[in-house]
């Protein structure tokens, strides 16, 4: 199994604690929302990916920005897996977690095994913290803990104690406690600090007197797991092999922000970003209105319609229109993504999904919005559909969205999600010779001429090979016309109500969608007879791949697919299902991918759904693929 | 936190067309016909929408800017199919959104004059957000409502414009609603140009439609519009000569405001500050308010648009508020254009590579 910590290698260095060598760790840092164990898990993921470890990460924290504090709802965790070898997912159960509370350590404990290290902060195991969760003894002292490697470590009082020279109030050395804790996790596993120190002097540059404390209380921290009998073992994980390059740690928000502006740049386009902020999208918001420099517009409009709004005016304007939004937010935007399909305009729509329905689970992901995404519309308004695959494919992905909006002068909708968007992951950076140039082409000159031999301009005539209508903006001679969302009579784009014009116009609408360019179905099959194929879409990539990895090291064949086009799908989808006995589809919601391929391919597709606003464990996919895999054939 | 924009001095000169292309010198002379489109025009007869059709048509050569650059954006209604019959790049999107594509259409194309075609329903009903909010950005645009106070295309409900009591089909027992004063509403959200004219009245609202284009910021002109199916004689009293110069109060600024047919009624502050109707030869001529459309404190104009009842006793009609301050889409566009001075033009290869890479990169095998 790729997420077991074995030990590989002991040995005593001459001087020094003993140094074990491991192939691969899960931390879950884990503690109250202020604790700044978002900022901690980030600090150490980027000082584990400068060492060349393959990495995935976790975020998971409550919609609140501060629940009560010490309370199980206010309990924010990060999870971080890092591995010698390629790592697919954040891990499935934590080899190490640092509870910084005890509402931390009741929230989290049950995903602890057995055996087991465990690090808590001892100094805020007081009754009354113990008792807002329901503690009625400390579990310290009471043997709840006693199967676990217990580090009881009092990292409040040694982090006040390490910045009394600064003249702080004992609140704000508190805060800096996160500080203390990443330099002993440092020290564990052998993680350099010098990022860490340069990122704390880029952000509290301004404010001497706390950066200095935060550098204390790292290196306190590192100095306490070097000096202390406490922890006689440290960590050492050898770099993954990896392609060379030169890399980076991304999140999925990051690298679509930047996918984004990649696309703008490299069609010599500018790009406007209408958006509203919601959770979990606004950090793509965020992220591009910094970017400026690049000829990015963004406009926070009064709502997540006036946002779709703006992203098509600036399309109509010859710019590459953008919105960002979240499940609620998209199903605002239907009208004028309905608009944008009859307008036959560039426009791309990113949703980064989380629970639903409704206002649902803010900061959890989920897939559910693919229906929405394929049909949230009235009358026949079909929209291609991208969905990334993992943090770091999210770049890909949006370039890739911008080329089908552009090339085929639609609105693209572009799935990511909650995990996708927060998670991180080794990004190997890739040369910007070698991005796609995305070739768009305004139209300048009339189209046609008229029975009297004058030219004119008919805005609905189309490309013959991607029945793409002519992308004429607004300050073109001679090119002046009108559109609307009212159905138009093919060629001229009049007002038309004709029947049959306008079940042609259904039909040519609906054939541009399907005749879209998009890549084969490739599958992975490494023996050749699976019996099982696992096809899956979106985030769920990670889990899929472990899984299929843990169940072919227990002698099953299976292959796997995953779909990075929705819609259309690949030309070959129907036939590489068809090639396998059973099909499994695992989905963060209840079946919709399984839904549109049974419906699509008339195969017995299974679906294995989980709808608890985390993505699927490699275990529960593994077995999954068991489970069908043994059981007989009807 | 705030900070200071750090952006060029503020021009209040600037004309609502000034980044827009004018006609090269030596072009043909544009006409009414140059700005009237093939499409039949299919308003229902006798509608006041073909009044104001006309006056834009008369109006627009007058301009001098190029045809091409020209665009007009409506919403949904009987008014919004107006961008057909203008031979001018036209959009007729969806109902109470034209503000929001406008919004993102002129802040990315300041070469462009774009105008808005809304009606009572579209824009201060489904649209209400949009509207006030095009209105405080003050976003560089010409959003002319046509005030029919009913539903028109959708057959003869009430509107948020629609006078108390007004039986509809909707309605039968008389709407209970509070209409909204368009004027009043766009004061209060921040508008830097309000205005209203009749349709009837071209040479008014031709004269006010110029204003309209040459202030730089969110125009809106409110525009009192017969629908002759489903309220019929709704501003009857306001095109009844002698009705008319007993209600109508024109407002020109600096001039005193006074109305009725020898100019014998006039507006006056009253003891308690609120402004009201008085007889001039009572309270005597300085005693008359003079209109100051460029105040840039709203009150006073907030009050003359108060003086507006649905009866329609005294109806201001003019220029309420003119005044000039910066338009989103320039500052909009002076970030942007700043920040890719300040690096030196437009990012290149190099720059794009550094973006992605960030601060904290590693290689492997190299």
């Amino acid at each position: 199994m790729e997420d077991a910590a074995v030990a590989s290698e002991e040995y005593v260095a001459p001087d020094g604690p003993r140094i074990e060598q491991l192939d691969s760790v899960v931390i879950r840092f884990a503690g109250d929302s202020g604790d700044g164990m978002q900022l901690t898990g980030d600090r150490f993921t980027s000082e584990t990916a400068g060492l060349g470890n393959d990495l995935a990460t976790l975020p998971n924290f409550p919609a609140e920005i501060r629940a009560p504090q010490g309370t199980l709802p206010g309990v924010s965790s990060f999870q971080l897996h890092f591995a010698d070898h390629d790592v697919l997912t954040p891990g499935d159960a934590p080899d190490v977690l640092v509870a910084m509370n005890p509402a931390a350590l009741k929230a989290n404990l049950g995903d602890l095994p057995r055996g087991m290290t465990l690090i808590v902060n001892t100094d805020e195991f007081s009754k009354r913290n113990l008792s807002k969760v329901g503690y009625a003894l400390s579990p310290l002292d009471d043997g709840t803990l006693d199967s676990y490697r217990v580090h009881a470590v009092p990292l409040t009082s040694l982090t006040v104690e390490a910045l009394k020279e600064f003249g702080l109030s004992r609140k704000d050395a508190e805060r800096a406690k996160n500080m203390f804790a990443l330099g002993l996790l440092c020290w564990l596993y052998h993680r350099p600090t010098e990022a860490t120190e340069r990122f704390l002097t880029r952000k509290f540059g301004a404010k001497p007197q706390i950066l200095a404390a935060n550098l204390a209380a790292l290196k306190a921290g590192w100095a306490f797991g070097e000096t202390t009998e406490s922890f006689a073992v440290s960590y050492q994980i050898a770099p993954a092999p990896a392609p060379a390059g030169k890399y980076r740690n991304v999140t999925g928000n990051t690298a679509l922000a930047y996918g984004l502006v990649a696309a703008a740049h490299r069609s010599g386009l500018r790009l406007v970003l209408g958006s509203y902020p919601i959770t979990p999208a606004s950090d793509i918001l965020h992220t591009l209105s910094g970017l400026k420099r690049f000829g990015i517009t963004t406009i926070q409009a009064e709502d997540e319609i006036s946002a779709i709004g703006a992203a098509l005016g600036a399309s109509y304007g010859g710019a590459i229109g953008v919105t960002t939004t979240s499940g609620p937010g998209l199903a605002l935007k239907s009208e004028t993504i309905g608009l944008a399909v009859s307008l036959e305009l560039p426009l791309v729509i990113v949703d980064v999904q989380r629970g639903g329905p409704s206002t649902g689970l803010p900061t959890k992901t989920e897939q559910s919005d693919l229906l929405q995404a394929m049909f949230g519309r009235n009358g026949e308004s079909p929209v291609p559909v991208i969905a990334p695959r993992s943090p770091a494919d999210c770049f890909d992905a949006a370039i890739e969205a911008v080329r089908v909006a552009t090339t085929y002068r639609t609105p693209v909708l572009l799935l990511s999600d909650g995990y996708l968007a927060n998670g991180s992951e080794p990004w190997r950076l890739p040369g910007v010779d070698s991005l796609p140039r995305l070739q768009v082409e305004f139209t300048r000159e009339p189209n046609a001429v008229t029975g009297t031999g004058a030219a004119v301009f008919r805005p609905y005539d189309r490309d013959p090979d991607t029945l793409a209508r002519p992308w004429a903006i607004p300050g073109t001679p001679g090119l002046e016309h009108r559109i609307g969302g009212i159905e138009k009579a093919d060629g001229t784009g009049e007002i038309s109500y004709d029947p049959d014009n306008h079940d042609h116009m259904v039909r040519l609408r609906q054939a541009k969608i399907d005749g879209i360019d998009v890549p084969l179905l490739e599958v992975d099959d490494p023996t050749g007879n699976a019996g099982v194929l696992v096809i899956g879409w979106g985030s769920t990539y990670g889990p899929i791949a472990a899984g299929a990895r843990a169940a072919r090291q227990a002698g099953i064949a299976v292959a796997t697919a995953h779909l990075r086009h929705l819609n259309p799908f690949p030309v070959n989808t129907g036939e590489v299902l068809k090639r396998y006995r059973r099909v499994l589809i695992p989905e963060m919601n209840l079946g919709q991918l399984a839904l549109l391929l049974r419906a699509r391919y008339l195969v017995d597709a299974r679906g294995y759904n989980q709808v608890r606003g985390l993505p699927f464990s490699s275990g529960e996919i593994a077995d999954a693929i068991t489970k069908l895999a043994q059981e007989p054939l009807s | 936190m705030t900070t200071d924009l750090g952006l060029p001095a503020f021009d209040a000169g600037r004309s609502g067309l000034d980044l827009v292309p004018a006609l090269d010198p030596d072009a043909a002379k544009q006409t009414r016909k140059d700005f009237t489109s093939d499409a039949e025009v299919r308003w229902c007869p006798g509608c006041g929408d073909y009044a104001i059709l006309a006056a834009v048509q008369g109006f627009m050569p007058e301009l001098g800017i190029k045809r091409e650059n020209v665009v007009c954006i409506s919403g949904i209604g009987c008014s919004s199919r107006f961008p057909y019959y203008l031979d001018t790049y036209g959009l007729h999107s969806i109902h109470g959104r034209a503000p929001a594509i406008a919004t993102g259409l002129v802040t990315s194309r300041p070469d462009l004059n774009v105008w808005v075609i809304t009606g009572d329903g579209d824009a201060l009903s489904i649209g209400g957000n949009h509207l006030i909010h095009a209105l405080r950005r003050n976003v560089n645009l010409t959003i002319l409502l046509f005030n029919n106070r009913i539903y028109g295309l959708t057959k003869g409900q009430y509107s948020p414009t629609s006078e108390p009591g007004k039986v509809t089909k909707s309605t039968p027992a008389g709407s209970v609603d509070t209409p909204f004063n368009p004027v009043s509403l766009a004061l209060g959200a921040e508008a830097s140009f309000v205005a209203r004219t009749l349709d009837s009245d071209r040479k008014h609202l031709t004269s006010v439609l110029r204003q309209a284009v040459e202030h730089r910021g969110a125009a809106l002109v409110e525009i009192y519009q017969n629908c002759p199916i489903f309220n019929d004689g709704a501003f009857d009293v306001l095109k009844d000569r002698d009705e008319a110069a007993a209600r109508l109060v024109r407002l020109e600024h600096g001039q005193p405001i006074r109305f009725g047919a020898q100019g014998e009624r006039g507006v006056i502050r009253a003891a308690d500050g609120s402004l009201q109707i008085a007889d001039v030869s009572e309270v005597g001529v300085d005693a008359v308010l003079v209109h100051d459309a460029h105040q840039s404190n709203p009150a006073v104009q907030f009050a003359l648009s108060r003086l507006d009842e649905a009866t329609l006793s005294h109806v201001p009609i003019g220029v309420l508020r003119s005044v000039t301050r910066p338009t989103y889409d320039d500052l909009v566009r002076a970030q942007v254009d700043g920040a890719i001075e300040a690096k030196g033009g437009r990012a290149t290869d190099d720059d794009l590579a550094a973006l992605l890479a960030g601060n904290d990169t590693w290689s492997v095998g190299t």
